[in-house]
């Protein structure tokens, strides 16, 4: 009897040769995340009545959604986090600037193919794109992981995704995540985990993989897998090899003997064949991510904002797609043009590739690495009765702050195509031009 | 156990943000304050006129979006006696039985549930009984019982470490 991913990682973060579907297991992770919510979890574990965290290796701690502080409330929860990780001399703690969570614990290669993560954020199933276990958790979970090292986890049966050919060259990611929501709903993956394979996932870049394992919480997975490849190693290895000061070689057997995959007889509980060469540019309309429709559907929809940045998409590869459209442009009258890099090695990457410049002379505004007003904090919330096209995965009825702004979620291109006419644009011109 | 209390009923994907406005995470950390905000964006009715034992009835997928637990403790500290839906988010009922505030999964009764009527659930015997009927659910997981019975689960984790010692 052959298993899947998810029983793998699991039965092997839970010391256990083989674990059935459904099984409830105690599971170790390898790494546990917070961010601005690590101020909340500290008080919840101060009740436990430990003194000293037994683990804080395992830890990885970001100041990214309210970075830098909007106000003094903000402000004294970093101070609280600063100090807890003085007092515990946790390392791998990433300070105001550095970037999104999900970004910046991939570019510190803090998390390997093979891994468990935990995270009190909804979006770690991100780490699916190179081979992880990923799943959010709540507050009082993390918590009881700092001061237990352990928890339960139940093994999903899993739905896999045959990825067939390649996509259109105007179609990304971002399009395929909204295409299989769109299609199965925003429940469709409820209490499972996603599997993808099939020969179209070596055509998708490693910022397009990111992108569709961080879209499937949208999915309502537990956790998503895409199975690591060579070019999956080599990104890491140059990173693990800096971090630990050891030969770039030497790193990539240690992860590649750590990686797991899934039998080829594992049990399925669904298998869906997707013709990537089938999907289309979408736009999720608001106020649900399973609200998707063929982009002409919106086309013309005139909005106030556009924004590029977040989690999902707001890579080098994104830049350099916005920088590439709006070259030698201006943006929309009436239009705010938010770009938001999602890291800061992101951000430096694009400084020297000259993206931030063309974005900046179209009328782009650039804000600090970080989540930005993609959960309504700062740096750019909307006003009753705005209309933001947004790169983000979540359109949520007030998630940029207030319930009366629309939000319709979209690529990269579509943003940028959109920023440049102020209505819902479909940039298929703009792109060809320059291929 | 008894709950008792008028039905707030309300559709399928309800999220995270409009339980509790993503804005207000980091700032807000008083359970009471919590509770002022408790459905904000979705029912700015709810928060001033639920009472204790109060019954939220949802449809599919109850809870979808961000882990914020503040979703959970915000309902439970403005007194809802439990949440009844078609399904639910997995964090957010992770959240819930962490929190000791029943999240019954049973798709009948959510369907059948009226909002603004009074009903019962006995937790003991895994029934609702609404104008509609009689409806039964599943007991609780084992695996999640001794959380729940234990009042959340820092608790939980409080004996354990006690044991541990
Ligand atoms: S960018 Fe948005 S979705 Fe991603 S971690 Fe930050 S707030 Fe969450």
């Amino acid at each position: 009897m052959g298993a899947t991913f998810v029983q793998k990682v699991l039965a092997r973060a839970a010391g256990r040769e083989h674990a059935e579907v459904g099984e409830v297991l105690d599971v170790r992770p390898d790494r546990i995340l917070s961010h601005d919510n690590t101020a909340a979890i500290i008080a919840k574990w101060r009740t436990l009545g430990q003194s000293r965290l037994p683990n804080p290796e395992r830890l990885a701690i970001t100041l990214d959604h309210a970075a830098p502080p909007p106000t003094v409330r903000h402000a004294q929860n970093h101070a609280v986090i600063r100090a807890f990780v003085a007092e515990h001399g946790i390392r791998h703690f990433f300070e105001v600037g550095r970037g999104i969570c999900h970004q910046v614990l991939s570019e510190e290669a803090l998390v390997l193919p093979g891994d468990v993560i935990l995270g009190a954020d909804s979006h770690t199933v991100h780490f699916g794109w190179l081979g992880a276990f990923g799943a959010g958790v709540g507050r009082s979970e993390v918590a009881a992981l700092w001061a237990l090292g352990r928890i339960w986890l139940r093994v999903p049966p899993t739905i896999r995704f045959e990825l067939r050919g390649r996509l259109a060259p105007d179609v990304s990611a971002k399009d395929l995540a909204l295409h299989i929501i769109g299609r199965f709903g925003a429940d469709g993956g409820l209490y499972r985990a996603v599997e993808f394979g099939g020969d179209g996932l070596a055509t998708l870049s490693l910022d397009d993989r990111m992108t569709l394992a961080n879209m499937m919480a949208e999915f309502g997975v537990k956790n998503a897998y895409l199975p690591p490849d060579e070019q999956v190693f080599d990104w890491l290895a140059n990173r693990l090899a800096q971090r630990q000061g050891i030969s770039p070689a030497e790193a990539s057997e240690r992860i590649a003997t750590r990686a797991l995959y899934p039998d080829p007889h594992a049990t399925y509980e669904a298998v869906h064949v997707i013709h990537l060469g089938d999907v289309e540019p979408l736009v999720a309309c608001p106020h649900t991510v399973d609200n998707v429709v063929p982009i002409s559907h919106v086309a013309g929809r005139r909005i106030h904002m556009a924004f590029l940045g977040t989690c999902t998409n707001g890579r080098l590869s994104d830049l350099a797609t916005a920088a590439r459209i709006v070259r030698g442009k201006r943006i929309a009258p009436g239009v705010r043009f938010l770009v938001i890099p999602a890291s800061s090695e992101v951000l430096h990457a694009a400084l020297e590739a000259g993206y931030i410049a063309d974005l900046v002379a179209a009328g782009a505004t650039i804000g600090t690495p970080g989540c930005g007003p993609c959960m309504g904090n700062h740096l750019g919330v909307l006003a009753p009765g705005e209309v933001c096209i947004s790169s983000a995965n979540r359109n949520f009825r007030g998630r940029m702050g207030t319930p009366d702004a629309e939000i319709y979620l979209a690529s990269p291109a579509v943003v940028a195509a959109s920023a440049l006419a102020g209505v819902i644009t479909r940039p298929t011109d703009q792109l060809t031009a320059e291929q | 156990m008894i709950i008792r209390g008028r039905v707030w009923k309300y559709g399928d994907n309800v999220n995270t943000d409009v339980i509790f406005p993503g804005k207000y995470t980091y700032t807000i950390q008083d359970p009471a304050e919590m509770a002022r905000h408790a459905l904000e964006d979705l029912d700015p009715s709810f928060a001033a006129n639920v009472q204790p034992g109060d019954i939220v009835v949802g449809g599919r997928n109850w809870g979808c979006g961000s882990s914020r637990e503040q979703a959970v403790t915000a309902l439970k500290k403005a007194g809802v006696g439990a949440i009844v839906a078609v399904s639910f988010a997995r964090i957010y009922y992770r959240n819930a039985i962490n929190n000791a505030l029943p999240a019954i999964i049973c798709p009948e009764a959510a369907e059948a549930l009226q909002h603004g009527e009074t009903a019962e659930i006995d937790m003991t015997a895994g029934r609702i009984h609404c104008a509609a009927g009689m409806f039964s659910f599943p007991p609780l997981p084992e695996a999640v019982l001794g959380i729940f019975e234990a009042g959340g689960l820092l608790a939980y984790v409080r004996k354990q470490l006690g044991e541990e010692a």
